[in-house]
């Protein structure tokens, strides 16, 4: 049951094959005997899974069920879910059961989606490694020496381990793009204002974009269709009707113009993922697609800018957790100052705080000018970038990262080139695009995550590319070994 | 000291709190006084995972605040954060408006004591919220924290330093007050914190262009204490300069009961607010058709409705300034008016004088007065119709003010309704007269004073009811007769 895919369970639960309750039973097991090892998990809410499944195999009975009701998933726990811990993976919302749900948690419940439970993930949603977790990094299940990316790594690992099929992250820089190309799923960034922030906890506000991990881009498709819509909670939410993005899945993808733009298969990449991008593009030409040379003259700006802009809105974000009202606070403060500085101290780790410094600093006054204000200069020529190129393309491709998976310490010690493996995907989340990274082969038994970028609202030509290719490869069918 | 060599310039920022039924950032409820933390949503709580949602009353209000005072309503306004850690400060950043203010350049103009009018220029006004409230009685060494307050809507309006004595600060402050009451945007109520101000205050040698240093005074809220602290803090400078010393920027803190400002924080101890736009609110963005809307529901504002009733009430411009003042008092008093069937004269009197009288011995709002506009409108008719004098309409006044119903049925109840009936008043007069044989002698031996004394007598009889002019007229026919 574990092997199949959302869609095909769908198909299951509504053909009664099996029920909600079982197929939950089923996560849970494989949960229980694989999560020791992977470390996906920070919280398993086996109970209330357990009266969720049984819920939905009433609704199920009674014909009224969804494409989601009965699906067993987990959530980033970044999503607030009422009374359950919320930890956004730190020491400092450890013993914090949030007071309420999510905006994307409540519409998955109201859906009928089963959650299982809460993944590990990069404190506050800062690396791309998932070793800066408060609850100890989670391992890539194709090698459990490597990391499984970040900062969704627990989402990515429990997807491509077979331990739920699909699961939800939240993207600021590559957080759902990265770790799924590092795991060999798909993974995909919406544009920004699709989904819901409401509930999810911030890290970069204008950045950040709630998503989903699937094993399949038909997958993402229904999971995503619950997900996204206006929120009057969220004023950055976009009220524009949601596509039928199931139903575009299969439209064939002849003309589609894609771009290549020069800057993403320069030096840096390595060359087996090199390799299988251009396997991956030769089987859209084969598909019908035109290849279209291009460049986005101001890439090499991203990372910069982006290292500006996130942690400027960082440092203002995470000053609510301040032990005042709620997560970590020390016993015994002398003082108002002690209270501070010694539970954010003890309740933050060494990333958050880099990124807290280099955030307070950018904003300082005398700085401002020439680092915040800079940075949302470049945003605005990155985005430029690609509206020009898009009168020319449909979508863009290119390689998610510029190698797969890394060891597990190898950059820990290195934040600068840590942050260069979120090189390619930055650049959607300044522009605020949306972007699919699904599986397009293996170097030396790693996957390796092909890039699509579309233009605004276009989730649905996004998953329809990443599904007709998906209907001709099968590399996202693959199985780490272990997890057969 | 010789303030007569020094200059002061003083510049205000007001605080007033928006009359809104909900928060400006959440849906919570802003009542005043409710039990601690009962109005504070997850917003207002700054948990982890919420966001804003600006409510749109707060822009029409600011915008209503703009076109009242002449300013621009800007097309676009931005919200910011102003980031500081503070335990009432839940966010640890508060939303505010910098760069781009919604409502920016406009003025008011106040009156002057020697009849002449200023213009006091206005900088900005822009929207933040409120921040909660630190408790520290009854927690035995530590701190209690109440939110109630937390994202309260304010709309901050700061001055030009145009302002050149206490006196000019208050009669600004007194007017922006009566203003934002009048436009319904704000209750204006200091003892609640509805509206404060801050006071940027410095001195400069008599004709010299640039500015003194500054400092500013935290947090009044009373008309009285604005003109107290800035007076104090003037003199305070000018003895610093005079000892030889400088004056410093920095934040001072006005003590009522000791009548004196202290030092708070120096600008070198001054915050680093690193604002930034907000990323979680979008700009607000103003089209005309949406000022034209605001523009359209605007109210009648003092200066026009003061002008209004020198002309349509033929009342002095000193009268027309103090019944228009507040707007409740103005719409008693055309209430009044209505009632009465014009004499817009005697009603502002009534109005300034017996009813003000009595509001202030009970301290009472003209709302909580006792006697409606209604009810002293017919009152004010019986004096004109000539049913009764005016000398016992306060009698009557006082009746209807402690309960007594209305000027009708206080009149017929103690029978005060005046003798108008001239035969009467003969019969009295006789009577008194017949009573009365050496003083009309005395009269008649042209004692002129003596007719008071018959006056009196016929008033005595008549418990104060006869129509005195007909008294008068009655009592000269008898006695110049003969």
């Amino acid at each position: 049951m574990y092997r199949r895919g959302l869609t095909e369970l769908a198909v299951g639960l509504r053909a009664g094959d099996f029920s909600s309750v079982e197929l939950t039973r089923a996560c849970l097991d494989r949960v229980g005997r694989h999560d020791a090892a992977l470390n996906c998990f920070i919280t398993v809410t086996e109970a209330q899974a357990l009266e969720a499944a049984h819920a939905a195999d009433a609704r199920l009975r009674a014909g009224d069920a969804g494409p989601l009701t009965g699906i067993p998933f987990a959530h980033k726990d970044i999503f607030c879910t009422k009374g359950v811990k919320t930890s956004c993976g730190s020491r400092m919302l450890d013993n914090f059961p949030a007071p309420y749900d999510a905006t994307v948690t409540r519409r998955l419940q109201d859906a009928g989606a089963v959650m299982i439970g809460k993944t590990n993930m990069d404190e506050f949603a800062m690396g791309s490694s998932n070793e800066t977790s408060y609850y100890g990094p989670v391992k890539n299940p194709w090698d459990l020496a490597r990391v499984p990316g970040g900062s969704s790594g627990g989402s990515a690992a429990a997807v491509a381990a077979r331990l739920v099929p699909a699961a939800t992250g939240t993207d600021t820089g590559g957080s759902i793009r990265q770790p799924a190309a590092l795991c060999g799923i798909t993974g995909l960034k919406p544009t920004y204002g699709r989904v819901s922030r409401y509930g999810m906890i911030a890290f970069a506000s204008s950045l950040d974009q709630g998503g989903t991990f699937t094993r399949s881009a038909g997958d993402a498709a229904l999971l995503l269709a619950a997900m996204a819509g206006f929120d009057e909670r969220d004023s950055t939410s976009v009220d524009r009707p949601v596509d039928d993005y199931p139903a575009r899945l299969d439209a064939p993808l002849t003309g589609l113009r894609i771009g290549l733009p020069q800057e993403y298969f320069g030096a840096g990449l390595d060359t087996g993922v090199g390799a299988a991008i251009e396997a991956a593009l030769a089987e859209y030409a084969k598909l019908g697609a035109t290849l279209v040379d291009i460049s986005l003259p101001n890439t090499r700006l991203a990372v910069p800018a982006y290292y500006v802009v996130a942690p400027a809105e960082c440092s203002s974000n995470l000053s609510r957790f301040d032990g005042v009202r709620f997560g970590y606070r020390v016993e015994d403060p002398r003082d108002l100052t002690d209270l501070y500085t010694r539970s954010r101290g003890e309740g933050f780790g060494a990333e958050v705080k880099r990124r807290i410094l280099i955030g307070t600093y950018a904003l300082s006054a005398g700085y401002y000018d020439a680092y915040y204000l800079k940075a949302q200069q470049v945003r605005r020529l990155i985005r430029d970038d690609f509206l020009r190129a898009f009168e020319q393309v449909d979508v863009i491709m290119g390689p998610t990262t510029p190698s797969p998976a890394f060891r597990l310490g190898e950059k820990a010690d290195d934040p600068v080139s840590m942050y260069l493996s979120d090189i390619y995907t930055i650049a959607a989340n300044l522009a605020g695009l949306p972007a699919l990274s699904i599986p397009a082969g293996f170097v030396d038994g790693l996957p390796v995550g092909l890039h699509v970028v579309g233009g605004y609202f276009t989730e649905a030509q996004l998953l329809n590319t990443g599904h007709r290719y998906q209907q001709v490869t099968d590399w996202h069918a693959l199985i780490p070994a272990g997890y057969e | 000291m010789n303030n007569m060599e020094w200059e002061t310039v003083i510049g205000l920022e007001i605080h007033t709190q928006l009359a809104t039924t909900s928060k400006i950032f959440s849906g919570a409820a802003t009542r005043y006084g409710a039990e601690p933390n009962t109005q504070a949503c997850a917003v207002d709580l700054g948990l982890p995972g919420v966001l804003p949602v600006l409510n749109a009353e707060v822009v029409r209000m600011a915008a209503k605040f703009g076109l009242a005072t002449h300013s621009t309503v800007a097309p676009r306004s931005v919200f910011a954060r102003k980031n500081y850690f503070y335990p009432d400060l839940p966010k640890g950043y508060q939303i505010s408006q910098y760069e781009l203010p919604i409502v920016h350049d406009g003025y008011l103009d106040i009156e002057l004591e020697d009849g002449t009018s200023k213009r006091i220029g206005i900088t900005r006004a822009h929207l933040e919220e409120d921040a909660g409230k630190s408790l520290h009685e009854d927690f035995h060494g530590m701190t209690g924290i109440d939110l109630n307050r937390a994202g309260t809507p304010l709309l901050e309006i700061v001055s030009e330093p145009d302002m050149r004595s206490a006196q000019e600060a208050v009669a600004y402050m007194k007017k922006v007050h009566a203003l934002v009451r009048y436009l319904g945007i704000s209750d204006g109520n200091m003892q609640e914190g509805s509206f404060r101000c801050d006071a940027n205050v410095s001195v400069r040698p008599r004709g010299q262009a640039e500015f003194g240093t500054r400092s500013e005074l935290k947090n009044i809220n009373s008309f009285r204490f604005v003109e107290q602290a800035i007076n104090y803090e003037v003199e305070r400078q000018i003895m610093v300069i005079e000892g030889g010393g400088k004056v410093v920027q920095e934040t001072r803190l006005f003590d009522p009961q000791k009548q004196e400002t202290r030092a708070m924080r120096s600008k070198e101890e001054a915050n680093d607010y690193r604002y930034f736009p907000d990323p979680d609110l979008l700009p607000v963005e103003i089209d005309a058709a949406f000022i034209e809307a605001v523009r359209a529901g605007l109210p009648e504002l003092p200066d026009a409705r003061k002008a209004r009733f020198i002309e349509q009430y033929e009342l002095s411009a000193y009268d027309a300034a103090v019944l228009t003042a507040a707007r409740e008092l103005a719409d008693y008093y055309e209430a009044a008016v209505a009632a009465a069937g014009g004499q817009g004269k005697l009603t502002a009197n009534w109005v300034m004088g017996d009813l003000s009288a009595a509001l202030n011995r009970d301290d009472r709002d003209i709302a909580e007065s006792p006697v409606s506009a209604q009810a002293l409108g017919e009152l004010l008719q019986r004096i004109s119709d000539g049913t009764i004098s005016g000398k016992l309409a306060k009698q009557v006044f006082e009746a209807m003010w402690n309960g007594a119903g209305s000027a009708d049925e206080v009149i017929d109840r103690q029978g005060l309704k005046q003798i108008s009936d001239s035969s009467a008043i003969e019969g009295i007069i006789d009577e008194v007269l017949s009573r009365s044989a050496k003083q009309i002698e005395q009269y008649r031996g042209g004692q002129d004073k003596v007719f008071g004394y018959f006056v009196g007598q016929v008033m005595k009889a008549t418990q104060g009811k006869a129509n005195p002019q007909q008294v008068n007229e009655l009592l000269k026919q008898k006695l110049d007769q003969s």
